[in-house]
C-alpha cells in the first residue's frame, strides 16, 4: 500500500502510512456513525409502529432506571458536597459565601446532575447492554430470533432505547435532587452558611430553564447509551475477547460522545433560552 | 418449494460458495453433506435469509428472498423452523418461555392453550414435563431437542437441521435422527439437514446433496451416493483421509 502511494523516503512512508491510517480511521468512524443512525432510524420506525413488547419494555426500565438508583444517588450526593465545599472555599475569600448554593444548584441542574448521571448509567447500563447482546450474537440467540420471524430491533433495541430515555430523565432529577440537599446540608451545617440568604440566592438564580436544560440533556444521553450499547453489542466481533471488546468500547465511545455532545447542547440550549427569554 | 440459483459467497478473499444450484421439492428430506468448512452451514443460512449472497438468488415458494429486506423477509421465515448446532436457546429463558416464544410473537393464543402447546411439543420431542427448567440444566441432546421443539411448535412448512448431531454420542445422534424423521412425517414438512454424519445422512434423508470445492458435487439418493465408486464420494463416504494431507 505504502509503495502503490509512491513514497520512496522514510518520512514519506511515515506520513503515507499515518495519512493511511488516519483515512481509515475516519472512514471507519464515518461508517459507524451511519450505522448507528440507521439503528435509531429503524428502533424509532418499530416504536412507532407499537412493534415495542410492554413486558421487555417494563423489565428494561426496572433493570436501567432502579437498579441504577443507588450508583446515581451515591454520585448526586458526593458531587454535590464537594461542589458545595470547594465553591464556598473560594467564594469565603470575596465574602460571597451565600451564593454557594447558587452556584451548586445551577450546576447541578444543567451540567453534573445529567452528565454524572449518563456517564455512570454509560458504565453500568451500556456494558450490561453491549455484554448482554454480544453473548447472544456470538451464541447464534439473535439468528435465532430472526429465524423465529422476529426482528432484533423490535425485540432488543426498542425496549432499552424507551426504556433508557425514560429512565435517564428521572435519575437525573434524582441525582439533582440529591446533590442540591447534600450540599445544602454541607454548606449550611458544616461550613456555617446563612441558610435564609443560600436558599433565597439559589431560588433568584436557578430557573426552570435549568431543570428544562438537563431533562433534555438527560434524554439525549439516554439514546446515546442505549443506541451504542445495543450497536456495539449486535456488531461484536465472535469469541470472548469480541463480546470483552464490545463491552469496553460500548462504555468508552459512549462516555466520549456524551462529553462531546453536552458542550454542542450547552452551547445550544442556552441561546434557544436567551431568544425565549427564559 | 426452495430453489438455489448460481449462489455465490465469499469472505474476505476467501470463497466458499461458487454458483451453486438446487431445488428441493415441497415434503423432501435432502441431506447436505461435506467436509467441514466447506460450506454446509452458510448454505443453509442463505436458505432462511441469514446471511446475504454476493451473488445468486434464493426463491422460497416462487419469491426471491435475496432482493427482500430484513423486514419483509420475517413474513417468509414464518414458513421456517430452524434448528441450531449448538442450539441457541435464550439462556435468559425457561424452557416453557424458549418453546413458547414463535406462539407467543405471532399467534394469538391464551395462556392455557400456549402451556397445552408447549406441553405437547416437548412430548413430541420426549422431553416432557422439564418447562420450568433452565437452558443451562439441560445435557446437549436435551438442549437440541427444546431447540427442535421451539422450531416445531407453530408448525413450519420447512424445518432447517444445522448438524443436529454434531457433538453428541451415537445413542443421542440416533433419537435425534429419529426425531427429525418423526417430525417430518408428522408435519409433513420440507426437511434439510446439514451433516457429516453419514449415518444420520443415510437415514434421516431421501435425497442428498454433496458440497465440494465449493460446488454441489453430488445431487442424487442415498443408495446412489453410497455405493458411488467416484474417487471424491467415496473418500468422504468411507472417511478416509488423504494420505498427502497428513503432516506429523
Amino acid at each position: 500500500m505504502i509503495q502503490k502511494l509512491g513514497f520512496g523516503n522514510k518520512v514519506g512512508v511515515d506520513w503515507a502510512l499515518m495519512e493511511f491510517l488516519g483515512r481509515f480511521a475516519f472512514a471507519e468512524w464515518l461508517e459507524g456513525l451511519g450505522r448507528i443512525t440507521m439503528l435509531a432510524r429503524d428502533a424509532f420506525v418499530s416504536f412507532c409502529r407499537l412493534k415495542v413488547s410492554w413486558k421487555d419494555l417494563l423489565y428494561q426500565i426496572y433493570f436501567i432506571g432502579i437498579k441504577s438508583q443507588s450508583v446515581v444517588l451515591v454520585t448526586g450526593a458526593f458531587t454535590g458536597m464537594v461542589l458545595a465545599a470547594q465553591t464556598d472555599f473560594q467564594f469565603h475569600k470575596v465574602k460571597m459565601d451565600t451564593a454557594t448554593l447558587a452556584v451548586v444548584s445551577v450546576s447541578m441542574c444543567s451540567e453534573l446532575g445529567p452528565v454524572l448521571t449518563a456517564l455512570m448509567v454509560a458504565g453500568r447500563v451500556g456494558a450490561a447492554i453491549a455484554a448482554e447482546l454480544g453473548t447472544m450474537r456470538v451464541t447464534e440467540q439473535i439468528d435465532a430470533l430472526r429465524t423465529l420471524a422476529t426482528h432484533p430491533v423490535d425485540y432488543l433495541v426498542v425496549p432499552r432505547v424507551v426504556a433508557s430515555n425514560i429512565a435517564l430523565p428521572l435519575l437525573t432529577v434524582e441525582s439533582m435532587c440529591i446533590g442540591i440537599g447534600a450540599s445544602y446540608v454541607v454548606g449550611v451545617y458544616l461550613l456555617g452558611i446563612e441558610p435564609a440568604y443560600a436558599w433565597w440566592n439559589m431560588l433568584k438564580y436557578s430557573g426552570d430553564a435549568d431543570v428544562m436544560i438537563g431533562l433534555i440533556k438527560s434524554m439525549v444521553y439516554g439514546g446515546i447509551i442505549s443506541l451504542i450499547g445495543c450497536y456495539k453489542g449486535l456488531t461484536c466481533s465472535v469469541g470472548a475477547q469480541g463480546v470483552g471488546r464490545a463491552t469496553t468500547e460500548a462504555v468508552v465511545y459512549a462516555s466520549i460522545t456524551i462529553l462531546i455532545t453536552n458542550f454542542f447542547l450547552t452551547m445550544t440550549l442556552e441561546q434557544v433560552c436567551v431568544i425565549l427569554g427564559l | 418449494m426452495i430453489e438455489v440459483r448460481g449462489l455465490t459467497k465469499s469472505f474476505g478473499s476467501q470463497k466458499i460458495l461458487d454458483q451453486v444450484s438446487f431445488q428441493i421439492d415441497h415434503g423432501e428430506s435432502v441431506v447436505i453433506i461435506g467436509r467441514s468448512g466447506g460450506g454446509k452451514s452458510v448454505l443453509l443460512k442463505h436458505l432462511i435469509g441469514l446471511l446475504q449472497p454476493d451473488a445468486g438468488e434464493v426463491i422460497i415458494d416462487g419469491e426471491n428472498i435475496v432482493a427482500m429486506n430484513e423486514r419483509h423477509l420475517l413474513r417468509v421465515r414464518r414458513k421456517f423452523g430452524m434448528v441450531f448446532q449448538g442450539a441457541a436457546l435464550f439462556d435468559s429463558m425457561t424452557v416453557a418461555e424458549n418453546v413458547a416464544f414463535g406462539l407467543r410473537r405471532h399467534e394469538h393464543l391464551t395462556e392455557g392453550e400456549t402451556a397445552k402447546r408447549v406441553a405437547k411439543t416437548l412430548e413430541l420431542v420426549d422431553l416432557p414435563g422439564i418447562e420450568h427448567k433452565n437452558p443451562a440444566e439441560l445435557s446437549g441432546g436435551m438442549r437440541k431437542r427444546v431447540g427442535l421443539a421451539r422450531a416445531i411448535i407453530y408448525e413450519p412448512q420447512i424445518v432447517l437441521y444445522d448438524e443436529p448431531t454434531t457433538g453428541l454420542d451415537p445413542i443421542v445422534s440416533d433419537s435425534i435422527d429419529k426425531l427429525i424423521m418423526r417430525v417430518r412425517d408428522h408435519l409433513q414438512a420440507t426437511s434439510v439437514v446439514v451433516t457429516h454424519d453419514m449415518r444420520s445422512a443415510r437415514r434421516v434423508g431421501n435425497h442428498v446433496m454433496m458440497l465440494h470445492d465449493r460446488r454441489i458435487y453430488a445431487n442424487c439418493t442415498p443408495e446412489a451416493l453410497f455405493t458411488s465408486p467416484d474417487p471424491v464420494i467415496r473418500q468422504f463416504v468411507d472417511g478416509v483421509a488423504d494420505p498427502e494431507g497428513i503432516q506429523f
